[in-house]
């Protein structure tokens, strides 16, 4: 059985940056596919890759990531510095992040526009 | 931002006071893009010299390894810079995989534990790097988490970028990939291993370390 988390990001807007990425983490180390409405801030992400990579064992081997992101509309100077002042300070609703196990997902494949993604064929139940 | 305010103190008082400090280039990527192959032709090319060994099995290069004081020259100019080959950066490592291409189980589980170490080295890293050089496998799909993430944390620390589609020997590579994937910067094709166009990637070093 494949479960699938959805995770809203009201659930982690309030967090720190250290608090995020464990609770997405903890997630995926219960072998669930997390769903994640917007995406996680550029050091958020490289922070991940750090954690994960300090967390890999004999059992847990990392995670596969994908990101759907919304392509830039044309919008006014002052919008603009208006949408990145609002996703700086709470963080980025858009799009959709899909994280994974990577004994359970061994590839997530993407563009902007899509996310194909493939499980392993024998993941662990 | 105090990154970036680092920078411009040190871009402007580095040079008022002296002899600026010793550029940092960084090779960064996926494991098995090339980072090391470019790394060796480059020292082989100016100091005559390999700098690490290169594997078909990812993950050879598990450690951070610097080349210092290497001086390209081109049509009469001259670029000095300390070289710095990373680790390749991945999401996941599994030892098994070692084990499959013929490793025994401890020399493998060795060998993914350095690694891990390896991919959390380079990301400390990248706040000490001055221009970033992102090698990239030209047969592969460009458009990975890893490397956006690459991508988007230089931008955030305003590090200059350089894209090299490498591998461009083999028959699937593509360049056209790569350049429809990251459109804002500019990409060069070579082949690390044969040497294919490598006068346009030392041109383009030059350009992007000015």
């Amino acid at each position: 059985m494949l479960t699938l988390q959805f995770m809203p990001f009201d659930e982690i807007e309030r967090l720190s940056s250290d608090k995020r990425v464990s609770k997405l983490l903890e997630i995926v180390k219960e072998n669930k596919i997390l769903l994640l409405e917007g995406r996680l801030k550029k050091e958020e992400e490289a922070e991940l890759i750090k954690r994960t990579m300090e967390t890999i064992d004999d059992d847990f081997k990392g995670i596969e990531i994908g990101v759907i992101y919304p392509k830039d509309k044309d919008v006014d100077f002052l919008n603009k510095i208006r949408e990145n002042m609002i996703n700086f300070l709470l963080g980025d609703r858009r799009g959709f992040t899909v994280m994974g196990p990577a004994t359970i997902v061994k590839e997530i494949k993407q563009d902007p526009n899509k996310i194909q993604l493939f499980t392993t064929p024998n993941f662990p139940k | 931002m105090i990154t970036l305010m680092q920078k411009f103190i040190r871009s402007i008082f580095g040079d008022f006071f002296g002899k600026r400090k010793n550029l940092k280039i960084g090779l960064y990527g996926s494991p098995n893009g090339g980072k090391t192959t470019l790394a060796n032709k480059i020292c082989i090319d100016w100091l005559g010299e390999e700098m690490g060994s290169v594997s078909s099995v990812a993950h050879e290069t598990r450690e951070i390894q610097i080349k210092e004081q290497v001086t390209i020259k081109s049509k009469g100019k001259e670029l000095s810079f300390n070289l710095v080959d990373t680790p390749g950066i991945a999401t996941k490592i599994d030892y098994e995989d070692f084990i499959k291409v013929g490793m025994k189980e401890n020399e493998a589980k060795n060998r993914a534990k350095e690694a891990t170490k390896g991919v959390i080295d380079a990301i400390k890293w990248l706040d000490d790097m001055d221009v970033v050089v992102i090698v990239l496998d030209a047969t592969k799909d460009p458009y990975t988490q890893v490397n956006i993430t690459i991508v988007g944390n230089l931008q955030a620390r305003d590090i200059p970028v350089l894209l090299v589609a490498n591998k461009i020997d083999l028959k699937k590579a593509d360049i056209k990939m790569i350049q429809s994937a990251f459109p804002q910067y500019d990409v060069v094709g070579i082949s690390a291993k044969y040497g294919n166009n490598i006068e346009e990637f030392y041109e383009s070093l030059f350009k992007i370390s000015k």
